[in-house]
């Protein structure tokens, strides 16, 4: 059982610290009595870039910017937006960066399908490696000159014998 | 067999590309940190901000943004703890004295007694002042904190903006300009 602890120990850790996620920052007093209105506010905050700090969600982040950005989904949450109405009134404001997902268009595209193009061409690349022959290796083998030596000291080696 | 010998340089020649592409942008002097506004050539958002006071005195009037139809506002934002604001306070002062243009300054999270103590100390360049003490307007227009300020044309279109301190660079070179080119 011994050599078993480890694992398990490792196991009981993942199983206890898994659901321990960051807390988000919103302060108290911030969050909206409506649950089923908060819940939204906290899937819309998650999507939006704190433009101040480094890659925190606004949801995620205690700078005073951030703060006013949840009040700001709250307040048009309130008004009776809809998610993607809130999302598309602060992206009207704050430009592509503010989304933590970049949208796809003609200037992300290299962005989004960049890594499986790259991908794409290693694999074409590799199979066409693996599928020439063999012989054309060995035909590349030694310069002219050099087979002639080789070829001379081989038949050197072959008079001593 | 030169072109495979040749092939042993392509990493180089890749690295090289790169390095070229990264020394041209470290070059082009173009602050990767300094977004675009969104609001660029779009209107400015409409909002209402009460006025500055202190003390039971009035120190000036509020802003609504209807007020900007048919005028040439340079809108700023600041707060008396905001250390570049008083490095662009000189520019300000000069944008007050331009003809024809309407300086607006929107007070932001600031206490009122701060602030006023901070104009009578510095001067008030400002023609209205609206406060924003709880920073519910500065979001409308995408601000990422003070100082900045936004240009906004006769239509109530925002067509410059600044953010950051105005410098006598930016001012001469930037914003005097845009103010010329609207008032044709």
């Amino acid at each position: 059982m011994r050599r078993y602890a480890a694992p398990i120990l490792l196991a009981l850790f993942v199983a206890i610290a898994a659901p321990i996620a960051p807390a988000p920052a919103i302060g108290p007093g911030e969050a909206l009595e409506d649950a089923k209105l908060e819940g939204r506010a906290r899937d819309i905050g998650r999507e939006l870039r704190c433009l101040v700090c480094q890659n925190q969600s606004i949801d995620d982040s205690d700078a005073p910017l951030a703060r006013d950005l949840r009040r700001l989904v709250r307040k048009r949450l309130t008004a009776g937006d809809s998610d993607r109405e809130v999302i598309a009134y602060v992206h009207a404001r704050y430009g592509d960066f503010v989304l933590l997902r970049p949208p796809v268009d003609e200037r992300t595209w290299l962005l989004w399908f960049g890594p499986a193009v790259a991908l794409l061409a290693a694999l074409l690349f590799l199979l066409w490696r693996l599928r020439r022959p063999r012989g054309a290796t060995e035909a590349a083998g030694l310069p002219a000159e050099e087979a002639a030596r080789a070829d001379a000291l081989l038949r050197d080696r072959g008079d001593e014998k | 067999m030169r072109s495979r010998r040749l092939l042993y340089l392509a990493p180089l020649a890749v690295f090289a590309a790169i390095a070229a592409a990264a020394a041209f942008y470290l070059q082009s002097g173009r602050d990767p940190s300094l977004l675009p506004s969104a609001l660029i050539d779009k209107p400015a958002p409409a909002f209402s901000a009460p006025g500055l006071e202190h003390g039971g005195k009035i120190i000036r009037q509020g802003i609504e943004s209807a007020s900007f139809k048919g005028r040439i506002t340079v809108l700023n934002f600041f707060a008396s703890w905001c250390a570049p604001c008083l490095i662009e306070h000189p520019q300000i002062t000069v944008l007050s004295k331009v003809p024809g243009v309407t300086l607006a300054g929107i007070n932001y999270k600031d206490k009122p007694a701060d602030a006023a103590r901070w104009l009578a100390r510095h001067g008030n360049p400002y023609a209205r002042i609206g406060v924003d003490r709880d920073g519910e307007i500065a979001p409308e227009f995408g601000l990422y904190g003070v100082p900045e300020t936004y240009l906004i044309d006769r239509a109530g279109r925002i067509r410059f903006k600044q953010v950051g301190p105005i410098t006598k660079q930016v001012l001469e070179e930037k914003i005097l300009p845009a103010i010329e080119a609207l008032r044709k």
